[in-house]
Formats: C-alpha cells, structure tokens, sequence
C-alpha cells in the first residue's frame, strides 16, 4: 500500500533499533501521549525490540476515555427527552456512565445515532424538524476545528433544532498538569501527531523550557515511532531538551493556522473536567457568547447522581502511574463486552489496547 | 392484483404456496430426492462416515459484490462439511420471507441457489417456506443443513495439529466481509472488491487426494484467521507462529481496514480455508493448491510449536512479535 508499507519496513526498522541501541546508555521512561501511538507500539511489537532499558509508558489520549462521567450522565438524560435526537460518535455507545451507558438506552428505543462526522448532525437536524437534535462532541485538537465549522453552518444555515454538547478537551494543558504532579519520572513525550498538525510547536515549548524534557512529534506508523524515539534518546543523551517533529509529512511548525482560527471563532478556553483526573485548567473549552444558544447544557435535565466503580484504575492509568495489569478489574470483571471504566471501551484505551495484545 | 410480492398467504401451505413451489422452486431443483415432494427427503444408507451440518444466513444487504444471500446459504453449508473432508451431496433449504418482499428479487435468489449448488455438484432435497407478518423478519432468512461422506482413511479435526506442522492459507483475507460492509456504506474502491463466496469442495477434494495426510481445515469465516487459529491451537494444545509479511491482504482490504481501525486478520471469509499438515507434505499440497483458481494465491504462513501452548504469535512486518488474540466484541452485525 503507497505510503504506508514504505513506513513498516523490516530492514529499515533493524536500522533504527540498532541506531537506538547505539546512542541508548541509561535507563529512561518514555510517555506515548496519544492512544493511536500505543495501538501501534503493541500491534508491531515494538516494545519488545527496545533495548530493555527503555521503558514506554502510555499517556492520556484518548478522547473517549477521558470523558467524565458526569458528561455521560448528562447525554443519557438528554437522550431520555422525547424530543430528542442524541447524534455522537460510535466509540461512545459503550462507556459506562453512573449507572447506564448509551447502547443501553438505545436498546430501549432512545434515539440515538452514530454518526461518522460533525457535518451529519446537521443532515440529522435538517430532516427533522419537529425534535431537537443534540451532537454529543468529543475530541483533541484534532477534532475541535470539525465540530468548529458545524457549528459556524448551524448558525450560517439557520438550523433553530441543533445543539451541541461540547466535551473537547485540549492537549497542553493536560500535559502541564501531568509533568507538574511529580507520581512519575518522565524522560521524554513522544507527541502526537494529529493534534500536532492543528497545533505546530509552539503550544508545547513549556515542556521543554519549563520541565526540561525533550519531545518529538511523532507520526504512527511503527518506523515513525522508531525514528522519534531515536530522536527523543539523542535528545536526552546529549541532554538538549527541546520540541523536534519526526512527522515532518504532516506537521508544520505553525500548525493549522486556519483550523485554530475556527475553533477561536466559536469557542473560548475554559477548565476541562477528565475522567479519573479531575479538573484541569483551560484544557477544555465553552461556547462564545454568540453561540451559547446551541449549547446543550441549557437543557433542564435531571442528571442522575454520580457513581463510579471504586475499584476502576482509570484515572491513574491516563496518568502512567499504573499499568492496566495493576487494576484488579482488569480481565477479571472489566472486559470489552463488559467495560467498567471508559479506557477497555475505546480501542485506543489503553487498558482495551493491554487487553487484545499484551499477553505476559 | 399482480402477484409482484410476497404474501402471508405464501406460506400458509394453501394455493399461493403451492404455486411458489410448483412455479419457482421445482423447475430449479427438481431431482429424484426432492420430487415425491413428501414430508422428508428419502436419502440411501452410505457404507460411509456421514458429516451433517446446519447454518442460518441472515446477512444484510442481500446483495452484495460477488454474490447474495443464496449463494452464501450454499457455499457456507457446502465449506462447513468440507472443512471436515466430506463430500457434500444434500442439502436442505429454508427460507423464512418477511411480508412484502419482492418476488422478482426472490427469483434471482432462488436461481442464484440453483446455479451455486451445481457448481458445487450437491442437490436440494427438502425445504421449506414462511412468510412471517412486516417487520418480524428483515426481508430474507434462510436456513441450509447439509450431508457429506467422509472417505474411508480422511480424519481431520481441530485437535490433531501437531508441532512442526506447516499452516497454509488459499488466499486474500477479509474480501467477504470488505465487500458487504462497502456495500452497506457506500464505500468506493479503485479496483472492485468482490466477496471471496466459493465452494471449496472442489479444491478440498484435490487437496485430499494428494495429501491424505492433512492433519485438520478450517474455514475462517466470522471471527477471522486469527480466531480460527486461537480455536485450533487450543483444541490441539499447541502454540503457533504466524508471520505477518506473509499473509495475503488485498490493497483495498488493507486501506479501507487502516481507515475504519479493522484488522484484516478478523474480517470475515466465505471461500476462504486453513489446512494443518505435516512439515514434509507441506510444499506439495501448496502447489497443489495454487494449482487451482480458488486457491492460485496460497501461502505458508506459519507453523506450529510446542512452546506457547494454546496461543497464536503473530511475528510482525517490522519483526517484532505480539500476541494474535481472538476476536472479542463483533467487528460488525450481519456479515452472513
């Protein structure tokens, strides 16, 4: 396949773990922020052809798992409305909620609809009039500019019945909070890629100036991950943090200039709530002033109260501070058919990733 | 009023159903077994081993590229006795109808019926219809079981794989399930991707007849290579190694795949099989098998082991080595 099978080359890939092995001379604790990264490491195998001394550890992305718990609640009230439409992402159908979860409510005939872009809400919303359509947006960065222009057209088009319920978040906040709580010793981030193409460098200079940790945007293939993890050992051993891309076909330094200026247009930052994290500062955002009539939260709902599973590790797993293997959930009670925390829903949750690969 | 659709009282057992019979069915099937039209087929004793098998095609959309829902009700049935080396000779044909559903495109299916069980040289020899009110079926289920003999000295089961043994796979994986999924979305292709739906009985026969020593076939359909591997190597108590580099895959399969986060080692095949068999036979029956049109893609793609009992490693394209688990959770609804 063009463009991809250039990039899962064995020959190549002996290459680059020998230039690993070469400049690797201490033990050191890499974090793969971005769940499409961990997918990769586990499905090609790589953690096993790194030298021993270097330890991978999987960060806090995926959008689907960091989704709180109250926000779940709050689509499952709306859902239970009779005039309304739920429209969201299939990945969401399965996440638990307090005491629910949306594939649930849909068995029971609640309207609920996968859709695959932000763009079908409005078809949604278009052709039924007579009830109030709500898209339950989630997303990184990568996202966000999406959900942006369906709200700009929402509003250009007139459509009175769409509505949205905004659970972003943003990357760099998140990892401020992570490199400020000291639970683990982080030597190097490898970023991500996608979000790095909206955002370019320039968000992320505080990890290397503030933290003096070296980071390299990386792309997904498993000799893109090779590369930026060479890259990354380079950087530590010469001690020279700073914010390298190795996806350079994707990511440009200045990013996205016209996808953040949508997402400027319409929303404005505002603290994220994560699950299993808590809140986080500016790593979310909230509606404009001009836009806040499609905001979802209007709605007066009775929100169930809040419950989650005591035992459930997920929190501490988005932060690296515990593997799944350390949950005693974990392929016990918690399972893909029967997820009890967000991360074994996604199959970029790590704890999913952990269960359909790892094996000891 | 003309008879374009199909009614409750088609499956009553009254007049409608008897035309149905008379003017669609029979003039397809009718064979010695199937034409005293009494309540059971009359079938002679065979001297013998006998393999008898049932399956249930609910697949959605009914047509799809490379086939429909009654070529698949054939081939599947058909791919379940082969799988166990019989030679499939009988099969039954149940159809439940939802209400309303067009005869025209009954006909095809029927003819499509037809035309497959030819192909694979087995009779219909009993059936029967139900039409059942609007929305308590979804347009078409049908039912097959199916006879086959089983050859005096064939022994093929999912535990006898052995350490050493080679694995060998007739081709492309995931064309069946790629077909349907891009019919129901709407996907587009470059080159046209087709359902892998074939009778294998042919090639399973010849494969047989110069290598009586394969140890066990499987076909991998819902779950795909990697589950059916997992089921063999537990019932046989082995490990496996698969090499990734080696497995068939074809370019659209894999790009649609890497879009929608599938893996084409758990789509589903319908004209698809694994055949076990001792390291010394191995190259033999490969070129036995490219020597046939259903199987001109075969490949080796791994072996047994002794160690890692009950698992299947799948050594990677980059050269490292994860675990290939079964599938958990559907990938999709409705595929057969």
């Amino acid at each position: 396949m063009k463009f991809v099978d250039e990039f899962r080359n064995q020959e190549i890939a002996k290459g680059l773990i020998e230039k690993i092995k070469e400049v690797s001379t201490r033990p050191i604790q890499l974090m793969e922020v971005c769940g499409t990264h961990t997918v990769s490491i586990f499905r090609y195998g790589i953690r096993g052809l790194l030298p021993e001394q270097i330890r991978l550890i999987s960060g806090p992305g995926c959008p689907v798992c960091v989704t709180p718990n109250s926000d779940i609640d709050f689509a499952i009230a709306l859902c239970r409305q009779k005039d309304v439409i739920l429209t969201t992402f299939g990945d969401m159908m399965k996440v638990p909620g307090s005491t629910s979860n949306l594939q649930k409510e849909k068995a029971e005939g609640k309207d609920i609809r996968i859709i695959y872009s932000s763009l079908e809400a409005l078809r949604t919303a278009k052709e039924n009039p007579g009830k109030k359509v709500v898209f339950f947006a989630i997303g990184f960065e990568t996202t966000s500019p999406t959900i942006a222009v369906a709200i700009l057209r929402t509003k250009e088009m007139g459509i009175p019945n769409l509505f949205f319920l905004n659970s972003q978040k943003r990357i760099p906040p998140a990892l401020f909070a992570l490199l400020q709580s000291t639970q683990i010793k982080i030597d190097g981030l490898i970023l991500p890629g996608h979000v790095s193409a909206i955002l370019g460098t320039a968000p992320y200079q505080f990890i290397s100036k503030e933290f003096s940790i070296p980071a390299v945007i990386t792309g997904f293939e498993p000799l893109d991950i090779l590369q930026g993890i060479w890259m990354l050992v380079r950087q530590i051993e010469k001690n020279r943090p700073e914010i390298e891309i190795q996806y350079k076909r994707i990511v440009k330094k200045e990013g996205n200039p016209l996808a953040m200026e949508k997402i400027e247009v319409v929303f404005e930052k505002a603290d994220g709530h994560w699950r299993g994290i808590g809140r986080i500062p500016e790593s979310g955002y909230r509606f404009k002033e001009a836009f806040q009539a499609m905001d979802a939260r209007v709605f007066k709902v009775e929100v169930e109260p809040l419950k989650e599973h005591p035992e459930c590790l997920c929190g501490e797993v988005l932060q690296g501070i515990k593997t799944p293997l350390e949950c005693r959930l974990f392929k016990k009670v918690c399972h893909p058919e029967n997820p009890i925390g967000p991360c074994m829903v996604s199959i970029e949750g790590t704890c999913h990733t952990y269960f359909k690969f790892y094996q000891p | 009023m003309p008879e374009d659709k199909i009614l409750l009282a088609h499956g009553s057992g009254g007049k409608l159903s008897h035309d149905l019979i008379q003017k669609l069915f029979l003039p397809l099937f009718l064979n010695p077994f199937l034409e005293p039209l009494d309540d059971s087929a009359e079938i002679p004793n065979q001297k013998e081993r006998l393999a008898f098998t049932t399956d249930s095609y609910v697949i959605n959309p009914l047509f799809f590229p490379g086939g429909n829902i009654g070529r698949l009700a054939v081939c599947g049935t058909v791919n379940d006795l082969s799988m166990k080396g019989a030679i499939p000779s009988y099969l039954s044909l149940s159809l439940i109808i939802e209400e309303g559903f067009s005869i025209e495109l009954l006909k095809k299916i029927i003819s499509s019926i037809h035309i497959t069980a030819e192909e694979a040289g087995v009779k219909i020899v009993t059936g029967d219809t139900k039409v059942v009110e609007h929305g308590a079926a979804d347009q078409l289920f049908i039912n097959t079981a199916g006879i086959g003999s089983i050859k005096e000295g064939t022994k093929l089961s999912g535990k006898n794989a052995r350490p050493g043994d080679g694995i060998l796979l007739n081709g492309h994986l995931g064309d069946h399930e790629m077909a349907v999924l891009s019919q129901r979305e709407g996907f587009k292709f470059q080159e046209e991707l087709k359902s892998d739906c074939a009778p294998l009985n042919d090639l399973v026969r010849k494969m047989l007849d110069v290598c009586p020593a394969i140890r066990c076939m499987r076909d991998p359909t819902r779950g795909g290579l990697a589950t059916t591997l997992n089921e063999i190597a537990s019932m046989s108590n082995v490990g496996m190694v698969i090499e990734e580099e080696k497995i068939p895959v074809r370019e659209s399969v894999r790009g649609i795949s890497e879009l929608l986060g599938l893996d084409p080692l758990y789509l589903a095949n319908e004209g698809k099989l694994i055949a076990i068999c001792p390291p010394d036979v191995e190259n033999h029956l490969l070129d036995t098998m490219k020597a046939h049109p259903l199987g001109k893609d075969a490949q080796i793609i791994g072996r047994v082991t002794e160690e890692n009992a009950k698992k299947v490693v799948l050594k990677t394209l980059i050269g490292g080595h994860r675990i290939l688990d079964m599938l958990t959770g559907g990938q999709y609804p409705r595929i057969c």
